[in-house]
């Protein structure tokens, strides 16, 4: 990689597309005709349960892993044939990676000296690199003598000043505690708007993934489930996995009937009964948010042009912000968020209630 | 003030509240500081005595760096330890490249490499490696003949390397392959996503993480090389350090300071090397597993590289088989003097070892076994004092018992000799301490008891102190707890300490070489060297080694059994 191509990537970010990759382990099949395209400067995001693919999909970017078909096209050249070392795509590792018998300033020079960079350059862009992450003051640290949230940065560090096409971090958030974990994300998106690097980030955390991310891919076994932004996904799932796996989730089977014109959905056992819009006609399933219903006592008025189910709290959760109610109606559980005032008391469990479902706000599903 | 009486009298205290356990630690370090401080402190003592006067002295450190042989001895030795170390390590670093880096079918066969060695000692081998790569040995014969060269494996030094490296490489085979397999996958795959790969990542990333590992190793081989009396001699090397302590002592008598300077030595050089050892390695135990990844990615190979691999493990194995091979012959053998392999083949060397000497082999059996019971009920005590009670000094009890391992046995032989010749054990009719059999049995108990320690903590360290204290809550007191719970649990580690204790002792030789006085007294190792000396003795010299294998082989494979069968039983599985 010469010098004039990395500055090249520095100045135009590069995008990635992924062309229907086949992969195995053995006879696990492990990505399943995976098909992205990840735009220039794009923050993007594999989102999946642990086993779905999503990091051997990153390794597969890197390098690290071979498909059995398809094409990894970084920048527009096919890199299928390119050893990890050619790429010029930077990865942090979950477990950073440091090596621990360099000091931080040697582990960030480490690839640039592969580079054979002048000694003079190094310097100056090891400086940088750490300036940037703040870390400049660190230097001649051993990675054991750094907390785990400055082996995050010099990892970031190390990786950034070679200036790679493509930014790839592998659940970099994972071995910090709950309070760093929301700093680093911001910083990981800061970073990443200042250097407009294109960046694939894999979580299974969607609250990460909705917090950094332009674009999310959420994977489930081996298959990409959807792609889109983050309230896409969460306002128009594609399927039952998407709805349920971003966020919380009242799913109800059952199925379509036309009643006096009028398309309405009904649970198996006949308790839910919606009407759903001309969209869901095919629709096996409904789901709705615990935040989209209201709750109110079984001899409140009833709000106008609401669905109402009426139920019996079964239990209550208090979150704090809110309660979340679990409602027996009929033979189903549903959720529902209420916001928690000061001094307000939660309804007692086996209390009758009624729920009112803002029919615009039901999505139907076929799968 | 006040605290510090406070202290001391809650030291008393836990003293007076356990005076059981306090009279056992006693009675423990007692023993351990007649029969090993006493002794080497005497060796340190006798060295820096002028010999005439009895009077504080260095001249007899003058004297040793003013004699030619001692200035050669001395450099000799380090030579061959060094040397050692750097041949050993030829060995050992492309089996542990092999396995670490590869898919390779040869796995199995190198880690058998690194076994197969340890289970003969190397002094037992080298008349063998002798008749095999000597001047006029096999491998030399055959050379002759089809190239007209003759290649000096066997001449002076060289020998003792060759036999040595053999015999010791294992040490380091086995601390790089663990090391290796320690490192995280992703420190490798980081250095290959910054443009790093091949050689350069070898040399920049695998190699320094691998590196603490490789001089663990590295020292002990060092250590056992230099410490190593048995081999030099039947080699006929005399000009090192051990043989001519040995001979000193032998030839001069017990009065004698260089022996004791010799000693002095040694003990320095060991400690220095083992400081140094653990200097090199301070702050970098580089312990790199993390979740996700454990050791180096393997490949498969290319044909050329699994056939080039093949070529270097059967060599090696090839090597490593060789006094094996060679002991086996010359104890089959009738004569083989001047041809590749012997004349012929015959049963007589083994009857001569049945009929003629027994008493090596019960005197060994007697020997070891008993040291090996020491060991265990001493290991057991010190464990159990260690980790379950709160005695005061009982780390150092611990450090004592372990202090052993720097000390060569050639060192306690000599210092048992001096510190016990004018003791006479009464009832024998003036039978000296020094020269009786049960001196042999207790120097091969301290010189051992490390080995057996280390296993008797181990097992103590698996067994919950939950479990002891339900039996205390249940009503039974401290014995009855260690007797019922506490020994039956640690039964596998106490049995694998035994076996290796015995193993180890069954083969010891630079103590034995000096303690015992008669032949009668004499156990296998000191059989087998006694034999080797004569041209005639070789044969059932190396029938007496095959036994030796035999038994150290079987045990190795006990303890391996025991412990392994235990843990399933249990249900406990080794804390990593």
């Amino acid at each position: 990689m010469t010098t004039s191509q990395q500055q090249a990537g520095r100045a135009t970010a590069v995008g990635v597309t992924i062309e229907n990759v086949n992969l195995s382990f053995g006879k696990t099949h492990v990505l399943k005709g995976i098909d992205l395209k990840i735009e220039p400067g794009e923050f993007f995001a594999f989102l999946g349960p642990s086993g779905c693919g999503k990091t051997t999909l990153l390794r597969l970017i890197a390098g690290f892993e071979t498909a059995q078909s398809g094409r990894v096209v970084i920048g527009g050249s096919d890199v299928a044939h390119l050893p990890p070392w050619r790429r010029n795509v930077g990865m942090v590792f979950q477990s950073y990676a440091l090596w621990p018998h360099m000091t931080v300033r040697k582990n960030v020079a480490f690839g640039l000296e592969e580079r054979r960079v002048p000694r003079a350059e190094i310097n100056r862009r090891v400086d940088a690199a750490l300036e940037t992450v703040g870390l400049k003051e660190y230097a001649d640290r051993r990675p054991s003598q750094l907390s785990g949230g400055q082996q995050q940065r010099v990892a970031l560090a190390r990786t950034i000043v070679i200036e790679p096409q493509v930014l790839l971090l592998d659940e970099p958030l994972s071995n910090l505690d709950a309070k760093l974990r929301v700093q680093m994300r911001r910083e990981l998106r800061q970073l990443q708007r200042k250097l407009s690097l294109t960046t694939i980030f894999v979580t299974h955390d969607q609250e990460e993934a909705n917090t950094t991310s332009d674009r999310i891919a959420v994977i489930d076994n081996g298959i990409v489930q959807q792609v889109g932004s983050p309230t896409e996904l969460y306002d128009n799932p594609a399927n039952l996995f998407v709805a349920n796996f971003l966020g919380v989730a009242n799913v109800v089977p059952g199925a379509v009937a036309s009643e006096a014109g009028r398309l309405v959905f009904k649970s198996d056992d006949g308790a839910v009964r919606v009407p759903i819009g001309e969209t869901g006609r095919a629709a096996s399933h409904i789901v709705f948010r615990p935040q989209n219903l209201l709750i109110r006592p079984a001899d409140a008025p009833v709000p106008e042009r609401m669905t109402r189910l009426a139920g019996t709290v079964d239990h209550a959760e208090f979150l704090g912000g809110v309660v979340r109610y679990r409602v027996a109606v009929g033979g189903h559980f549903v959720l529902v968020d209420a916001a928690h005032q000061r001094g307000e008391g939660a309804m007692g469990e086996g209390a009758p209630v009624n729920l009112f479902l803002n029919d615009d706000l039901i999505i139907g599903l076929t799968q | 003030m006040r605290r510090q009486s406070g202290e001391v009298f809650g030291v008393i205290s836990e003293f007076r509240k356990h005076p059981g356990q306090a009279a056992l630690m006693a009675l423990i370090s007692l023993f351990l500081f007649i029969f090993l401080v006493v002794p080497v402190v005497q060796v340190v003592f006798v060295a820096f005595l002028d010999a005439g006067t009895g009077e504080f002295t260095l001249l007899n450190f003058k004297d040793f760096f003013n004699t030619a042989l001692f200035r050669e001895s001395f450099w000799n030795s380090i030579y061959v330890g060094v040397m050692s170390v750097v041949l050993a390590s030829a060995f050992a670093m492309p089996l542990a490249y092999f396995t670490s880096r590869f898919e390779f079918r040869g796995a199995v066969i190198i880690q058998g490499l690194g076994i197969i060695p340890l289970i003969m000692p190397p002094f037992v081998g080298a008349v063998a490696m002798m008749m095999l790569f000597g001047r006029n040995g096999s491998v030399n014969l055959l050379l002759e003949e089809y190239f007209g060269i003759n290649i000096p494996f066997m001449e002076g030094l060289n020998g003792v390397i060759f036999v040595e490296s053999l015999h010791y490489f294992p040490f380091i085979l086995i601390n790089l392959s663990a090391a290796l397999h320690n490192i995280d996958r992703a420190m490798e795959e980081s250095a290959q996503n910054l443009g790093c790969s091949g050689l350069r990542l070898y040399r920049r990333i695998v190699l320094p993480l691998a590196m603490p590992g490789y001089m663990a190793g590295a020292s002990l081989v060092f250590l056992k090389v230099f410490d190593d009396l048995g081999t030099p001699l039947l080699l006929n090397v005399n000009s090192m350090l051990a043989p001519q302590a040995y001979l000193r002592i032998a030839s001069i008598g017990i009065k004698d300071p260089m022996g004791y300077v010799i000693s002095v030595i040694l003990v320095v050089i060991a400690l220095a090397s083992m400081w140094l050892a653990t200097l090199a390695l301070r702050g970098k135990d580089y312990a790199t597993v993390q979740k996700g990844g454990g050791g180096l990615a393997k490949r498969r190979m290319r044909p050329i590289e699994m056939a080039f691999a093949w070529v270097i493990v059967v060599f090696i194995m090839a090597l490593v088989l060789a006094p094996h091979f060679g002991l086996t012959l010359l104890s089959f053998g009738t004569i083989w003097s001047y041809s590749v392999v012997p004349d012929a083949f015959t049963l007589n060397h083994f009857r001569a070892i049945f009929a003629e000497t027994p008493e090596y082999m019960t005197n060994t059996v007697l020997y070891s076994g008993l040291a090996a019971l020491i060991d265990v009920v001493l290991g057991t005590a010190i464990a159990y004092i260690v980790l379950r009670t709160k005695l005061a000094g009982r780390q150092w009890l611990d450090y004592l018992a372990m202090s052993a391992v720097a000390i060569p046995g050639l060192v306690i032989g000599i210092g048992y000799l001096r510190a016990f010749y004018d003791i006479e054990v009464p009832g024998l009719g003036g039978q000296a301490f020094g020269t009786w059999w049960v001196a042999i049995v207790i120097a091969l108990a301290i010189r051992r008891l490390p080995y057996a320690l280390r296993a008797c903590s181990a097992a103590l360290q698996q067994v919950s102190v939950s479990l002891e204290e339900s039996a205390e809550s249940l009503g039974a007191n401290k014995m009855k707890t260690v007797y019922r719970i506490v020994v039956p649990l640690m039964a596998g580690g106490i049995l694998a300490g035994f076996v290796t204790s015995f193993a180890t002792a069954a083969v010891e030789l630079g103590m034995t070489l000096m303690l015992v006085s008669k032949h009668s007294d004499g156990p296998l190792a000191y059989g087998i060297y006694v034999y080797m000396q004569s041209a005639a003795g070789r044969g059932p010299g190396a029938a007496l080694g095959i036994f030796a294998v035999l038994v150290v082989g079987l045990c190795t494979f006990l303890s391996h059994l025991f412990v392994d069968r235990r843990q399933r039983k249990l249900g406990m599985t080794q804390a990593k």
